[in-house]
């Protein structure tokens, strides 16, 4: 009568568990060779506007961040609310630019100089101006080969 | 001789160690593509420069945002979703260059498909520095995607095969990678964005 009555020992065998460590494993690795750890906290608010016309960055070895936004929250006491340029893991301002590509130009093989690829990250809320002074920084100082990140989308509405 | 075996290691345990680096590689892994539009800047202006190349108005596809978000295309305003249908019309041009309105043609040389005429046309951008950086991509965007569709219908007309799958092939074949070349010298990518003009420096 009783649903749960006991089972008999001579029912159903156990399934072995003893492959779950392998597939647990073989999960481990993927997400350990496909994770890329944040090399910088952000201390500007980005959210990146989105587009269709996509290219993907290749070789991140190749790719140096521009942060540009308003400060985030627990910053905004202290720099207020007006956009900032972020560079590494502190605030710059538009003259530290060229002193920035130079470093990040010092660190690359001299055979891939050309190659390198500045990436913008800019908050859609920013506005152009502070955007165009970097711009004409990264011209002065000959990064050529820049990228506005961007996210994917289908389709752009007004 | 018998050989006395090895106690066995407790390997139980090894679940639940391959579990919580597991659980802390998932919640550490950020999953974004980074992709963005790619755009070359035009090198630095020299002072002693001379002045540069007067180009006629029926040549250029003027775009300009002002700090309203507001867009103005050849004179007219105009809403982000039709700026694509207008600068592909654009671009295209008249086939016979007679057309006062559309871009003249000039004698170039192309590979593959040889001597013929290609349209001179060039599209300026002009932002103002109150511009939103949002409406500045998706105007970006929208000519890029005018390009990218112009070229795309033209490499199906020509070839029979789109952008994507030429820019595949030209990595194993030389004539899919001429192919490419010569689309590209058609409808070349001519995106300029007006020098910004400084008013009250800060």
């Amino acid at each position: 009568m009783s649903k749960f009555r006991k089972k008999k020992s001579g029912g159903q065998p156990a399934i072995s568990t003893a492959s779950l460590p392998d597939i647990v494993f073989m999960l481990l690795f993927f997400f350990m060779v496909t994770t890329v750890m944040r090399e910088v906290t952000l201390k500007v608010k980005v959210v990146t506007p989105k587009a269709t016309e996509i290219n993907k960055l290749e070789r991140k070895s190749l790719v140096s961040y521009i942060y540009i936004g308003e400060p985030i929250k627990a910053l905004q006491g202290q720099f207020g609310t007006a956009d900032r340029i972020q560079l590494n893991d502190a605030f710059a301002t538009k003259r530290d630019i060229i002193p920035y590509v130079e470093a990040e130009r010092e660190n690359t093989n001299p055979a891939e100089v050309p190659m390198m690829t500045f990436s913008l990250k800019v908050d859609k809320e920013s506005e152009m101006g502070i955007v165009t002074d970097v711009k004409q920084e990264l011209r002065q100082a000959n990064a050529l080969k820049i990228n506005y990140s961007t996210g994917k989308t289908d389709k752009i509405v007004d | 001789m018998a050989r006395r075996e090895a106690p066995e290691i407790n390997a139980g345990s090894m679940a639940d160690i391959a579990f919580l680096l597991l659980i802390f590689f998932l919640v550490t892994t950020t999953m974004d593509v980074d992709g963005g539009l790619t755009r070359k800047l035009p090198p630095p202006i020299e002072d002693e420069m001379e002045d540069p190349p007067e180009v006629k108005q029926r040549n250029v596809f003027q775009v300009l945002v002002n700090s309203n978000n507001d867009l103005l295309v050849e004179g007219d305003v105009m809403l982000v979703s039709n700026l694509r249908e207008a600068a592909k019309e654009f671009i295209i041009g008249d086939p016979t260059f007679q057309d006062e309105a559309m871009p003249e043609g000039k004698l170039t040389e192309v590979p593959i498909l040889g001597q013929m005429m290609v349209s001179k046309q060039i599209v300026s951008l002009q932002n103002d520095r109150g511009t939103s950086y949002e409406m500045y991509i998706k105007v970006q965007n929208e000519l890029v995607a005018a390009y990218n569709e112009v070229r795309d219908e033209y490499a199906q007309r020509q070839f029979g095969k789109t952008m994507k799958q030429l820019e595949k092939e030209a990595e194993v074949s030389k004539t899919a990678e001429l192919q490419e070349d010569a689309v590209k010298d058609v409808y070349p990518q001519r995106i300029s964005e007006a020098e910004p003009k400084n008013i009250g420096d800060q």
